[in-house]
C-alpha cells in the first residue's frame, strides 16, 4: 500500500508550515515524502489496540516556579536582531486577515 | 596520556581533560598557553576540516587570563580549569553568534547563556568556538550544514557523522579535549563511533535543555564527547544536575560519575541486542562481539537478548521528530530575529523567509511533520508512533529485569564518504537506525571507541542502559576502553604536546 | 455579509426566534508574572520592556509554569462548580506575528475545570463547559489604515502581553439573548473579581468575550447553525452585537438564505458584525502534547489550599439575603424584592443588610432602604456603620419617622455618618417624637370637639380631617402614620 501524497496535499501542508514552494518542488516534495511515508506504512499497520501513547519520556508532574519576578531583557537586547523595528516594536508587512 | 589503549603511537595531541585541569590547578601549566596551543592549531588546520563555525579567540584568551588569575591568588579555579571545550553552535552563547549551521539564524548573537555552557564556564572550561552541525541537528553527516560540511580528520574523504559532527571532529582533531553535542536520535553516539571518540547521551532530564536550540523536545538531550570514558563522565557531572529553567529537568542528587569508574564490571549483567546484528557490518559486529568478550572477560555475564521491537523506533522516530520540529521550528518566521525576505504581506514574507533561510533536509522534515500533525492524520501517524515508543520503552524493561547494560553498534557502518548518502535521505536516515531507541525511552547510551576497520577507520561500541542508569553504563564504558584496539581512538593527528 | 437585510428591531423582539448564545470568556489572571516565564504581567508598560528569552520565544528557551496561575485556575474551578482535574498543556499550532513561537501554549483535551455552572440573579443556572489555562499573545497595532487591520500597509508588534496567564471560560449555549449574555458577562466578572482571579478590568482587556450565536424557531429543539462574533470588550458592545448578529441571521434565513458558520468580527463603531478573512486551514492547529512542559495533576491539599479563602460567591450571597427577608405565601421572593437583594450583592452591600437585621432592624425594610437609597453612594454605604443603619430601619418601622424623613437621615448618614437620633433631631424631626405629638394632638382634639366625638362615635373619614389639623399643627413634620396610630389609640 503505497503512499501516494499529490501535490495538493503538499501545497496546502507548505501553506500550513509557511514555506513558499514552486511548482516544480512542490512535485519533487510530493515523491520524497511519499517515499518516507512509505518506509513508516509497516508502524502505521501495527496493531497497538490498547497500548498507551507515550508522549513523554519521564514520569514528571507538577513542576511549578514561584510566582516571583525576575529581570527581563533591555530594550537593545529584545529589539536587537529584529529584521525590522518601528517605534519599539517588531514592524512587519500589512497582515491579512485577522487572528485565528 | 591516561588510561590504557591510549593514542596510536607517534600521535601527539592534546591532553585528556583531567591532566589538562590538575596541571592547570597545580599552576605547572598555564591555562593562557593551552588557550594559545589551541588557537594556533585551529588556525592552521581547521580551515581544511572545518570543525568550527566560529572560534572565539579574544574570549577564549580571557577566560584563560581569568583562570590563571585565580590560581595564583589560591582560589579554586574550578574543576575543568583552563580545559579547551567546544560547543555545538546549537548552544546559546550570550553576546556570541549561535546560527545551528543556518542561514535563518546567520548572524543572530542569543541575549543569554545556555545552562550547561555557564555550567562549563563556572567550571573554569575555556570555550574554543561554536561547532559545525547538520542545519538544526537534523541529519547524520554534518553535510547539512548551510557553511559546508565537516570533514572527518581520520579520513578527510569522509564524513564526521551528525549532527555533532564538528563537535566530535574538534575532539578527534586534537582541537579541544572536550566537547558538548545534542542527541535527539543519535547525533552524539553516531559522530563519536565515526570519529573515534567517547560520546555520551545521558537520561532524558539529567541535563538541562535550557538554551539548547530545539529540534524534537522530547527528544533531545545535551551530552559529552571526550577522547576517554573518564573525561566524559567529568564533563556530564559538571553539566548534569537539576535547572529551574527547564521544567523536564530531573531533581535529585547527580550520580557520582567519576566514582564509578574504578568499579569494574565483575558481576555486571551485560545483554548484545542480537536484533542489530543483522544491519550492521561486518566490522560493527565484530567490535560488538570482541567488546562482550572482554567485558566478559573482566567479570561480566554476557547474554545475547532479543529485542525486536527497537527496529520499530526509526519509524516512529521519523514521525515524532518531525513533528516536533514543524511546532519548534516555526517561530523562524522573519519577525523577531534572523533572516527576513520581503513579501507583499506577512504571510507571504514567512514563506519567502523560512523557504530561504531553511535548507532542503529541514525543509523537508518541517512538511512531513506537518503534514502527520495536520487534521485526519494525526492518530495514523503521530499518536501511533507515541504507541511505538511505549512498545519501545517496554522491550528495554523487559530486558533490564535480566541485564543491567545492553551492547549494540552505535551505527551500522564506519564513516562513509562525503556525498554517499546526500540524494537519498531515507539511505541517510538509516544511520541513526541504533541510536534512536534509547531517545524514545530516555535512557542513556554512549558510544565507546573500540576498534579499527581494515582502513584504518574508528569503530564504536554502544552501551545502553536504563533511565538513570549512567554508572553501570560507563563502567561497562571502562572496560571496553581498556580492551580497546591501540589506537582506535582520538586525536587522530599529531599536534603540540600541551 | 455587507447588503444582507437587517433587522432594526433587538433579539428579543425578534418574534417566534429564540435566540442562544454561547460565550468564551478570556480573562487575565491577576498573578505577579507571567504564565510561564518571570516578566511581570503588568498592564501599561512601554512597549516590549516586559519580555525575556521565554516569552519572546528565543531560541533554546523553555517554558516553566507559575504556581500561582494553577491556583487561581483552581479557585475559578471552585467558584464555577467544577470539577478540577489533572491536566494536560498541549501546542495550537498557527502563525500569527503576535505569537513569539508561532504556536500558543493551551490546554486542549485535558482542561484543569469541567463541567461546572454560574448562577445568574435570576436564578437561571448556565452551564460551563470547561475553563482551562493558556498563554496571551503579544498587542498588534496596524498602522496606514487607521488604526484597522484592513487597509494597513504595516503592523507593529508589542510582547509585553505574550505569555500572560488566561483562563479560557467556555459556557454551554445556555444563554437566551443579548441581556442574559450580558447578565453572564456581569455576574462572571463579579465572581472571579470576588475570587481573586481577576481585576476584571474589561476595558483594558482583562475580560475579553468571544459569542458563539445561533437563532431558532421558538419551541424548536435543534440549534441553528453559529457564528462566532469576536472582539466583544464591553457588556455594551457583547450586547449589542448579539442583537444585532441573532437579528442578521433571522434577516438570512427569513429571506430563504442560510446561515453559514464561520468567525466574524464586532464593529463598535459601524454597530455590526462582518465576517472574517477566513482561511482554509485556518481550523488545522495540529495539535499535539507540549513536551516541554509535564502534566498537572494537583492533590487534593494542592487544591484545598488554593481555594482557601475563597469568599461566598454573589449567589451564595443572594440566597443568604433572601433567605433572610419574608417570601411570599407561594415560597416565592416578590420580583421586586430579588431584584433588590441583586443589586445589593452585585454593590457589595449584603453585608449591611445582614449587619443591620442581626441588630433587629426589619429585613424588608432594611434591604429596600440599602438598595434604593444606599445604593446611590455604594462606596459610602460600605462604610456605614451597620448599628446606626439598624436604628434608622427601626425608627422608621416605628412610625418615629416617615419614609421621607428616614431617607433624608439616611442621606446625612451615608455623607458623614453619626447617630441616626441626633441627625432626625437636627432636622426637627424630633417634633415627631411622641411626646410633642401627643401634645399637637391635644391642642386639636380640644379645638374640634364636634368632629373628635364623630370619630369617636365611629366615623373613621374623620380620621382624615384631623390628620390633617395635626400635620398643620406641627408644620408637617409629622409622620402620617404616625398620627393616624395616635388617633387610633387615644380611641382606645
Ligand atoms: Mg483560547
Ligand atoms: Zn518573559
Amino acid at each position: 500500500m503505497a503512499v501516494e501524497l499529490t501535490v495538493a496535499e503538499v501545497r496546502h501542508v507548505a501553506r500550513l508550515a509557511r514555506l513558499e514552494l514552486s511548482a516544480e518542488e512542490s512535485v519533487h516534495v510530493a515523491g520524497q515524502l511519499s517515499a518516507i511515508l512509505d518506509h513508516v506504512e509497516a508502524v502505521r499497520a501495527l496493531d497497538l489496540e490498547g497500548i498507551p501513547a507515550t508522549s513523554h519520556p519521564l514520569e514528571l508532574v507538577n513542576v511549578l516556579r514561584a510566582d516571583e519576578v525576575r529581570p527581563c531583557l533591555t530594550r537593545e537586547e529584545v529589539l536587537g536582531g529584529a529584521p525590522a523595528v518601528e517605534d519599539g516594536r517588531f514592524a512587519v508587512p500589512r497582515i491579512l486577515g485577522e487572528t485565528p | 596520556m591516561s588510561g590504557a589503549g591510549g593514542p596510536r603511537p607517534g600521535a601527539e595531541g592534546l591532553s585528556d581533560a583531567a591532566s589538562i585541569a590538575s596541571r592547570v590547578r597545580s599552576g605547572e601549566l598555564r591555562a593562557a598557553d593551552v588557550a594559545e596551543q589551541v588557537l594556533g592549531d585551529v588556525e592552521s588546520r581547521d580551515a581544511e576540516l572545518h570543525c568550527f563555525n566560529l572560534v572565539t579567540g579574544e574570549a577564549m584568551r580571557a577566560a584563560a587570563a581569568e583562570v590563571d588569575r585565580l590560581v595564583a591568588t589560591g582560589a579554586d579555579p574550578g574543576p575543568l580549569a583552563g580545559v579547551p571545550v567546544a560547543l555545538k553552535d546549537n548552544l546559546c552563547t550570550k553576546g556570541v553568534p549561535t546560527t545551528c549551521s543556518s542561514r535563518m539564524l546567520e548572524g543572530w548573537s542569543p541575549p543569554y547563556d545556555a545552562t550547561v555552557v555557564r555550567r562549563l564556564v563556572a567550571a573554569g572550561a575555556l570555550v574554543v568556538g561554536k561547532t559545525n552541525l547538520d542545519e538544526f541537528a537534523m541529519g547524520s553527516s554534518t553535510e547539512n550544514s548551510a557553511f559546508g560540511p565537516t570533514r572527518n580528520p581520520w579520513d578527510t574523504g569522509r564524513v564526521p557523522g551528525g549532527s555533532s559532527g564538528g563537535s566530535a571532529a574538534a575532539v578527534a582533531a586534537g582541537f579541544a579535549a572536550l566537547a558538548l553535542g545534542s542527541d535527539t536520535g543519535g547525533s552524539i553516539r553516531q559522530p563519536a563511533a565515526l570519529c573515534g571518540v567517547v560520546g555520551i547521551k545521558p537520561t532524558y532530564g539529567l541535563v538541562s535543555r535550557y538554551g539548547l536550540v530545539a529540534f524534537a523536545s522530547s527528544l533531545d538531550q545535551v551530552g559529552p564527547f571526550a577522547t576517554t570514558v573518564a573525561d566524559a563522565a567529568l564533563l556530564l557531572e559538571t553539566i548534569a544536575g537539576h535547572d529551574e529553567m527547564d521544567s523536564t529537568s530531573l531533581g535529585g542528587p547527580v550520580p557520582r560519575l567519576t566514582e564509578a569508574l574504578r568499579s569494574g564490571v565483575d558481576g555486571l549483567r551485560v545483554g548484545v541486542v542480537r536484533d542489530f546484528l543483522a544491519d550492521a557490518s561486518a566490522d560493527c559486529v565484530a567490535a560488538v562481539r570482541n567488546g562482550a568478550d572482554v567485558l566478559s572477560r573482566a567479570g561480566a555475564s554476557v547474554e545475547d537478548v532479543a529485542l525486536p521491537e527497537l527496529l520499530h523506533g526509526l519509524s516512529a522516530y521519523y514521525l515524532i521528530a518531525p513533528a516536533e520540529a514543524s511546532s519548534n521550528l516555526a517561530r523562524y518566521d522573519g519577525v523577531r530575529y534572523g533572516l527576513r525576505v520581503d513579501g507583499e504581506d506577512v504571510e507571504q514574507m514567512n514563506a519567502r523567509t523560512r523557504a530561504a533561510g531553511f535548507g532542503p533536509e529541514v525543509r523537508r522534515r518541517i512538511m512531513l511533520g506537518t503534514y502527520v500533525l495536520s487534521a485526519g492524520y494525526y492518530d495514523a501517524y503521530y499518536a501511533q508512533a507515541q504507541r511505538v515508543r511505549t512498545l519501545v520503552a517496554r522491550a528495554f524493561a523487559r530486558a533490564y529485569e535480566h541485564v543491567d547494560v545492553l551492547l549494540a553498534p552505535t551505527a551500522p557502518s564506519v564513516a562513509f564518504p562525503l556525498g554517499a548518502k546526500t540524494e537519498d535521505p531515507l539511505e541517510m536516515y538509516l544511520a541513526d537506525l541504533f541510536t534512536i531507541p534509547s531517545n524514545l525511552a530516555g535512557h542513556p547510551a554512549m558510544s565507546v571507541p573500540f576498534a579499527l576497520d581494515g582502513q584504518g577507520l574508528p569503530v564504536g561500541v554502544q552501551v545502553l542502559a536504563p533511565a538513570l542508569g549512567e554508572v553501570a553504563m560507563l563502567r561497562a564504558g571502562v572496560a571496553l576502553e581498556s580492551g580497546a584496539t591501540p589506537g582506535a581512538r582520538g586525536p587522530v593527528r599529531p599536534g603540540a604536546v600541551v | 455579509m455587507s447588503g444582507s437585510p437587517v433587522a432594526a428591531a433587538g433579539d428579543d423582539r425578534l418574534a417566534g426566534w429564540e435566540t442562544v448564545v454561547g460565550l468564551e470568556v478570556h480573562c487575565e489572571l491577576a498573578t505577579a508574572t507571567k504564565l510561564f516565564c518571570g516578566c511581570p504581567n503588568r498592564f501599561g508598560a512601554a512597549p516590549n520592556t516586559q519580555v525575556c528569552p521565554v516569552c519572546l520565544g528565543l531560541p533554546g528557551s523553555l517554558p516553566v509554569l507559575n504556581r500561582r496561575a494553577v491556583e487561581l485556575a483552581v479557585r475559578v474551578g471552585r467558584a464555577l462548580h467544577c470539577t478540577i482535574r489533572p491536566s494536560t498543556f498541549h501546542r495550537k499550532n498557527y502563525f500569527y506575528p503576535d505569537m513569539p513561537k508561532d504556536f500558543q501554549i493551551s490546554q486542549y483535551d485535558e482542561p484543569i475545570d469541567v463541567d461546572g455552572y454560574l448562577e445568574l440573579p435570576s436564578g437561571r443556572r448556565i452551564g460551563i463547559e470547561r475553563a482551562h489555562i493558556e498563554e496571551d499573545t503579544g498587542k498588534t497595532a496596524h498602522l496606514g489604515g487607521g488604526g484597522r487591520i484592513h487597509g494597513a500597509d504595516r503592523s507593529l508588534v508589542d510582547y509585553n502581553r505574550a505569555g500572560v496567564p488566561l483562563v479560557e471560560i467556555v459556557s454551554r449555549p445556555d444563554m437566551r439573548g443579548a441581556d442574559e449574555a450580558r447578565a453572564y458577562v456581569a455576574e462572571l466578572r463579579a465572581i472571579l473579581v470576588a475570587s481573586g482571579v481577576s481585576d476584571g478590568r474589561m476595558e483594558e482587556g482583562s475580560l475579553r468575550v468571544d459569542a458563539n450565536v445561533s437563532v431558532r424557531p421558538i419551541g424548536a429543539e435543534r440549534f441553528g447553525t453559529r457564528c462566532e462574533v469576536k472582539n466583544l470588550n464591553s457588556l455594551r458592545s457583547l450586547g449589542r452585537a448579539v442583537e444585532h448578529e441573532a437579528a442578521r441571521q433571522v434577516a438570512l434565513i427569513e429571506t430563504g438564505e442560510r446561515v453559514v458558520q464561520q468567525t466574524r468580527h464586532w464593529d463598535e463603531v459601524e454597530g455590526r458584525t462582518s465576517a472574517m478573512r477566513s482561511k482554509e486551514e485556518a481550523n488545522d492547529y495540529r495539535y499535539f502534547p507540549e513536551p516541554d512542559l509535564v502534566p498537572l495533576a494537583p492533590d487534593e491539599a494542592f487544591v484545598e489550599a488554593a481555594a482557601a479563602g475563597l469568599p461566598l460567591m454573589p449567589a451564595d450571597r443572594r440566597a443568604r439575603l433572601a433567605a433572610l427577608v419574608p417570601h411570599e405565601a407561594d415560597g416565592l421572593l416578590p420580583a421586586s424584592t430579588a431584584d433588590q437583594v441583586a443589586t445589593t450583592v452585585d454593590l457589595g452591600l449584603d453585608d449591611l443588610v445582614v449587619a443591620a437585621m442581626a441588630c433587629g432592624a426589619d429585613a424588608r425594610l432594611a434591604l429596600a432602604r440599602t438598595a434604593n437609597e444606599a445604593a446611590q453612594t455604594p462606596e459610602a454605604a460600605r462604610r456605614l456603620d451597620p448599628q446606626a443603619f439598624a436604628r434608622l430601619v427601626e425608627l422608621e418601622a416605628s412610625g418615629s419617622l416617615s419614609a421621607t424623613q428616614a431617607k433624608a437621615v439616611l442621606a446625612e448618614l451615608l455623607a458623614g455618618g453619626g447617630e441616626p437620633e441626633e441627625i432626625a433631631r437636627r432636622l426637627g424631626y424630633e417634633a415627631l417624637g411622641s411626646g410633642a405629638l401627643v401634645d399637637a394632638l391635644d391642642a386639636v382634639v380640644a379645638a374640634h370637639p364636634a368632629e373628635w366625638a364623630r370619630y369617636l362615635a365611629g366615623e373613621d373619614k374623620v380620621a382624615q380631617l384631623l390628620t390633617g389639623q395635626v400635620m398643620k399643627a406641627t408644620k408637617g413634620r409629622a409622620n402620617g402614620k404616625a398620627v393616624a396610630a395616635a388617633l387610633a389609640a387615644r380611641r382606645g
